[in-house]
């Protein structure tokens, strides 16, 4: 195993142990909207779908990162408004 | 500092973000700002691949960028809150997609070592059952297709086939790190996600929501670990390991273990729905008319409605907030008892309501609201059964049993705002509507509240 994937599952390891973390106490009200916003965070997936496009060999790789450029911004942009939307409400009401 | 250098320093403050938005929105005070503070990352992580070194093709990415801020703000804009939870399959899935994409390609460049072929395989394998899995609950929410659980003759041994074709491309395509062997198990597990998702009824969907956004986040830590990309790698598991503890905390709410909302369907004996059907045949039920339940609302002190998914269906959450503030102008106390799953996935009601402007204050959870319920002269349940069916509490035979729910029994009153007597999606019968003390009330939600609220105004 070479240093840098020993780093790279030390942070996985670690990483597991936060998102435990992070979210042991939700009240139900909360877990359609933290579903929605975990699942736009995903959509950082963007990012790795950039590199392949911008530095991709050959036209499959271009067509398959041209894809994914597309289907990650649809994740990443469309969670977090949809999630925004939800929020908005909640917030509205117990400002009144 | 090397370029290199300073985009992974952008990148961990970029994780940092992510983590402070989930951290933000698992508490109401916070979740908005945490939102947005995930969105500052993301944007802010974007910003920065565009500096790395030997980036080409510019404007081919911003063109993508573009397309999918096309499609994605417009869809997530106009949405109904309805249809929220197919709206989150369809990101999700979607996502899977792109991760799965992302490893095929970057297998394609060769020269990769046995853990990155393990990588990409992983996360081609769970992207794929994501996608096509995604796209099933999509079709199910939106009815475009039956809600409920589809089993194919010989499922299981299907499932057999498929599962040793997949250990099969897995071995080839760590042995020869062949692409060809990648893209066989990418269309595999295509067919797995379909056959994982169909034996799924109607009211579970939500949970395997829920599981597949954990499955997406980690097939996109697995094509962090093909990248080397350590953003990849934490926003990923962060989402597996909050996904997978969300999916626990929702099935705990619906009073099921995982196993059965998943395969359930499987293996149930076929009989046992109509058998439970059968024994309310000869016993009576009392149809109330609207201006009888309308004078019972309008004298009562305290009632309490119970939304449930039929409300969510007949969009009727804007008319009864109408009925319960012209109740509240007559001096009636109303508050709304949420159970944990009522509409379609936990917490839904509560934004269904919230688009209708009801006061957060009227909004009861199940513990604070079930001992109330002895004091209330009225309870209104509208669209809902399995959540209020006492079965779940008193026999333990009954499917349902040990499920948490409303103790609506208690009340003086209940009134069942119901279609029909059909059963609910559980698919078992309700002792309750054939109470003495309950009245039903038979037609759409939203029909049947409108004449409610002209009745009360005339009582």
């Amino acid at each position: 195993m070479t240093e840098t994937t020993l780093g790279l599952f030390t942070i996985f390891v670690l990483s597991v142990f936060v998102g435990f973390e992070v979210i042991s106490k939700v009240s139900s009200v909360l877990h359609t909207p933290l579903m929605s916003g975990a699942n736009a965070i995903h959509g950082v997936i963007l990012i790795g779908s950039i590199v392949i496009l911008g530095t991709g060999h050959g036209a499959a790789q271009v067509v398959l990162g041209f894809i994914a450029v597309v289907l990650a911004t649809v994740n990443a942009v469309g969670g977090f408004v949809v999630t925004d939307r939800m929020l908005e409400m909640f917030k509205g009401r117990s400002r009144r | 500092m090397s370029r290199a250098q300073a985009i992974e320093l952008v990148y961990l403050f970029c994780a940092v973000c992510f983590i402070v938005a989930l951290k933000g929105l698992s508490s109401p005070r916070s979740a908005r700002a945490g939102n947005i503070i995930g969105a500052v990352g993301m944007t802010v992580a974007v910003g920065a691949t565009f500096a790395t070194p030997g980036l080409h093709r510019i404007g081919l990415i911003v063109v993508a960028l573009v397309i999918g801020t096309a499609i994605g703000v417009p869809a997530a804009r106009s949405v109904k809150m309805t249809a929220i939870p197919q709206m989150v399959a369809a990101f999700n899935g979607v996502g899977g997609g792109a991760a799965a994409l992302v490893s095929l390609a970057e297998f394609d460049r060769g020269h990769a070592t046995f853990g990155t072929a393990a990588a990409v395989l992983f996360s081609t394998l769970v992207g794929a059952v994501s996608f096509t899995g995604s796209a099933i609950t999509f079709a199910k929410l939106q009815e475009l297709m039956t809600g409920r659980p589809v089993v194919l003759p010989r499922q299981r041994e299907i499932n057999v086939a498929l599962g040793v074709g997949a250990v099969a491309f897995v071995v080839w395509g760590l042995s020869a790190r062949s692409v060809r062997a990648a893209v066989l198990l990418a269309l595999v597990a295509a067919v797995m996600g379909v056959l994982f998702v169909l034996p799924v009824g109607g009211a579970d969907v939500p949970v395997v929501i829920s599981l597949l956004n954990s499955f997406t986040g980690l097939a996109v830590a697995a094509t962090g670990a093909v990248l080397r990309t350590t953003l990849l790698i934490v926003a990923g598991t962060l989402v597996g390991a909050s996904g997978t503890l969300l999916t626990r905390m929702m099935s705990q709410a619906m009073g099921r273990s995982l196993s059965s909302t998943l395969f359930g369907a499987l293996t149930a004996k076929p009989s046992s729905a109509a058998a439970a059907g059968d024994d309310g045949a000869d016993r009576s039920v009392r149809t109330g008319t609207v201006d009888d339940v309308a004078v019972l609302l309008a004298y009562a002190q305290r009632v309490v409605v119970v939304p449930g998914y039929g409300l969510a269906v007949a969009q009727a959450q804007h008319t009864i907030r109408e009925l319960a503030d012209l109740l509240e102008s007559r001096g009636v106390e109303v508050v709304y008892g949420i159970h944990p799953v009522a509409g379609r996935m936990p917490g839904h009601m509560n934004v269904l309501l919230a688009e209708a402007n009801v006061p957060y204050e009227q909004l009861r959870e199940m513990d604070d609201v079930n001992p109330q319920f002895p004091q209330t002269d009225v309870v209104l349940v509208v669209g809902a059964n399995d959540v209020v069916n006492p079965a779940a509490r008193d026999s333990p035979g009954s499917p349902i049993y040990g499920m948490p729910i409303l103790n609506v029994d208690e009340a003086r009153n209940v009134v069942f705002l119901k279609r029909s007597m059909r059963p609910g999606f559980a698919g078992i019968d309700n002792a309750l509507l054939y109470d003495p003390k309950t009245t039903m009330l038979f037609g759409d939600a939203k029909d049947t509240l409108t004449s409610l609220v002209s009745a009360v105004k005339a009582a």
